[in-house]
């Protein structure tokens, strides 16, 4: 399966962004070792000069490590993985916020939907 | 020395037409790079003369440091945009074909990918379809190890599937010294596995920038840029 892009950012960037959405779920879990560049590339169909600097955009915010022998590996400092987290929960809330507050709902109304729907 | 391809003002005139109007060009070793231009821009023509089927009226090209010859050919891996095998070969005859003819032919490698295709090694030539013998070829020419692989619209003919197992094939096969030049005009399709593009227009280089490098200064993927360049 290959991965599918968007068409204004950067590929590297969209890469990395996925490979973190992938750690922060526990795909990839802390301390793991991550796929080679090149398994990597060739699981999301993309060039492996690309993937290799998206590995580099991840070792630059912390969630990878590069250990000689080893290869890269999911960094073991749980704060910054729980930092990463906490960081894109409050940027997809709020996101979700600005659009649902668009439509003028009382917040125990939302809160009320979110429980109905949160098993679907 | 860090580029594969240099070229320098590069001219080839058929008849009257101007086919290629000084190209200057240098690809660098490592790199999968996209030749991009609309029908009749020069792309099969320039890929021509650097495979050394055709000889540019002026200017130079230096592959690897060395004039176009013999013993550039046997490290420059060409796929040509029409079948040129012989249909009443088979495909094991075919793969026997590149053992002999290129010393950088890994038969083991084409093997394994013809059968990951499934694709039948008694079956003859002219009884594959279209898409099976882009398939084949694209195996054959893959499985070389050279150092410059000039694949001329690879994906022309074959269905989307398809395009992406091709394409991993090339991300997956190629060594990470050694360079691809895809030319086409499928632009989406490619988009992910290059690192550079490059614009011809009317014979003429118009644009050679880095995929990502577009994206991060003007905001807008390949295909966008393309379709404003190229507006008709």
């Amino acid at each position: 399966m290959s991965w599918n892009f968007d068409n204004n950012k950067p590929i590297y960037i969209q890469i990395a962004d996925k490979i973190e959405m992938m750690i922060l779920s526990g795909e990839y879990k802390s301390g793991e070792s991550l796929p080679s560049v090149r398994d990597f590339a060739v699981q999301a169909s993309v060039n492996p000069n690309t993937m290799q600097r998206a590995m580099q955009e991840l070792e630059a915010r912390g969630l990878i490590c590069v250990q000689r022998a080893v290869g890269r590996t999911v960094t073991e400092d749980s704060s910054v993985i729980e930092k990463s987290l906490n960081q894109k929960v409050k940027s997809i809330t709020l996101n979700y916020l600005n659009e649902i507050k668009a439509l003028n709902l009382e917040k125990e109304e939302v809160i009320k939907f979110l429980e109905e729907n949160w098993q679907n | 020395m860090s580029e594969i391809l240099v070229c320098n003002e590069l001219e080839k005139n058929y008849s009257c037409v101007k086919a290629l109007n000084g190209v200057d060009l240098k690809l660098e070793k490592g790199k999968i790079i996209g030749l991009l231009g609309p029908n009749g821009s020069g792309k099969t023509t320039f890929i021509k003369i650097v495979a050394g089927l055709l000889k540019a009226d002026k200017g130079e090209v230096l592959i690897d440091g060395e004039a176009v010859s013999e013993k550039t050919k046997a490290y420059v891996s060409y796929l040509p945009e029409k079948n040129y095998l012989d249909d009443t070969m088979k495909v094991y005859e075919t793969l026997d074909l590149f053992s002999d003819f290129y010393q950088d032919f890994d038969k083991e490698v084409a093997l394994k990918m013809l059968e990951n295709l499934d694709i039948d090694l008694n079956r003859k030539y002219k009884n594959l379809s279209k898409g099976m013998k882009e398939k084949v070829q694209l195996v054959l020419v893959m499985s070389r190890k050279a150092k410059l692989y000039l694949l001329d619209e690879p994906i022309g003919g074959v269905d989307p599937a398809t395009r992406d197992y091709i394409l991993n094939t090339i991300v997956s096969n190629y060594a990470p010294d050694s360079t691809v030049l895809i030319s086409t005009h499928l632009i989406a399709d490619v988009e992910k596995v290059l690192d550079e593009f490059i614009f011809i227009k009317n014979g003429e280089i118009v644009m050679q920038s880095g995929v990502d490098s577009l994206r991060e200064e003007k905001g807008v993927s390949v295909d966008e840029y393309f379709r404003e360049v190229f507006k008709c």
